[in-house]
């Protein structure tokens, strides 16, 4: 593995340590409902500190049920990761394609100055 | 940091819909002429909005027991300065509030004034300063997206805070509860972003060198270090 694929993963490793420690180490479980989202979680403290505020609108489409939710949640991220491997597979063709190119004029050049040194060596 | 939908008070949801209004028209021209003018940017312009939608829709554990999800604004504020960010963190949260009910329309003037505006331009400002002190690039990158992250979450703690101030302790009070249920929980998550985004500019400044060239990012002089080759062909 390169230096750069390296440090790369090792960057991965991290972030997926952070993601998983809380849980290993169950930070969740003081919670009566461990990992709600602190959304939820803000809402209930409104409701906390004012008991009466009711929302004056509510959503004009609600996924009806968690599952669908999830799915919608999941499409999302599948948007941007199909955007974002797109482009980066996009460029590491494109100069992959380049690099191609670039080898087979540095054979053309070969090729000809060959030819052109054989005449020349010929007549001497 | 998404208020949800019917949770501000009407003067409040009109009062950040009136400040965020005015970024977002400039984010549009700013994200046209862009177009318009580096029609080649367009597909990263694309992946820089793809990456904060897969960010924001990425809840994530927390050390206090709760989840929350990153924002991935710092990388477009970086790359393409943050007016740009405005619009295409307000298309992800307008995603959010129309199809998952996650946030909402009449709290979508707070939500892209935290998110789509005062993250991206926090964290923008934090990556010019350090670079300006000759800060190494990925360093900066990190708590560029580090600080747009979490300032976001600031952010949200003191929208609410105003709009609901505790009876006894008043806006400070409140402050202290949405900002440990908020800003707590997301400075691990901050880290996250900070670690992800330093990794994406890793794989840029791989594939698209040039592009990060053009946009300030990378210094023109290492391409004649390592690039002069390909330009002469």
């Amino acid at each position: 593995m390169s230096r750069n694929a390296k440090i790369n993963t090792l960057l991965l490793l991290v972030v997926v340590a952070l993601a998983v420690l809380p849980l290993a180490l169950g930070l969740g479980d003081h919670k009566e409902e461990p990992f709600t989202g602190a959304d939820a979680e803000a809402e209930t403290a409104i409701t906390e500190i004012e008991p009466d505020y009711e929302p004056w609108f509510s959503p004009l489409y609600e996924p009806p049920s968690g599952e669908i939710e999830s799915a919608l949640f999941a499409l999302q991220a599948a948007i941007g990761a199909g955007v974002l491997t797109y482009y980066f597979g996009l460029h590491r063709g494109r100069r992959q394609g380049e690099q191609r190119a670039l080898a087979r004029l540095e054979a053309q050049d070969t090729a000809a100055q060959a030819a052109s040194d054989e005449p020349s060596a010929e007549r001497t | 940091m998404h208020i949800a939908e019917g949770f501000l008070p009407p003067a409040h949801a009109i009062a950040w819909g009136v400040a965020s209004a005015p970024f977002v028209v400039h984010g549009v021209r700013s994200l046209t002429r862009e177009v318009r003018e580096h029609p080649e940017s367009t597909l990263l312009l694309g992946a820089s909005g793809a990456f904060t939608f897969v960010l924001s829709a990425l809840k994530l554990p927390s050390v206090t027991g709760s989840c929350s999800h990153p924002t991935g604004t710092g990388l477009g504020a970086i790359l393409f300065r943050p007016p740009i960010m405005a619009v295409l963190g307000t298309i992800t949260l307008l995603f959010q509030a129309l199809l998952l009910a996650h946030g909402g329309l009449t709290t979508l003037g707070a939500n892209v004034f935290s998110m789509a505006i005062v993250g991206p331009w926090a964290g923008y400002a934090v990556y010019r300063l350090l670079r300006r002190y000759d800060v190494p690039l990925m360093v900066a990158v990190f708590f560029g997206a580090f600080v747009a992250d979490l300032s976001t979450y600031c952010v949200t703690s003191v929208q609410l805070a105003l709009a609901f101030p505790d009876p006894s302790s008043g806006f400070l009070g409140a402050l202290g509860k949405f900002g440990s249920i908020f800003a707590v929980t997301q400075i691990p998550l901050a880290v996250s972003e900070g670690l992800l985004t330093v990794l994406v500019m890793r794989l840029l400044s791989q594939s698209s060198k040039g592009e990060l060239i053009r946009l300030g990012v990378l210094a023109a002089g290492k391409r004649a270090a390592t690039g002069t080759e390909a330009v002469a062909r």
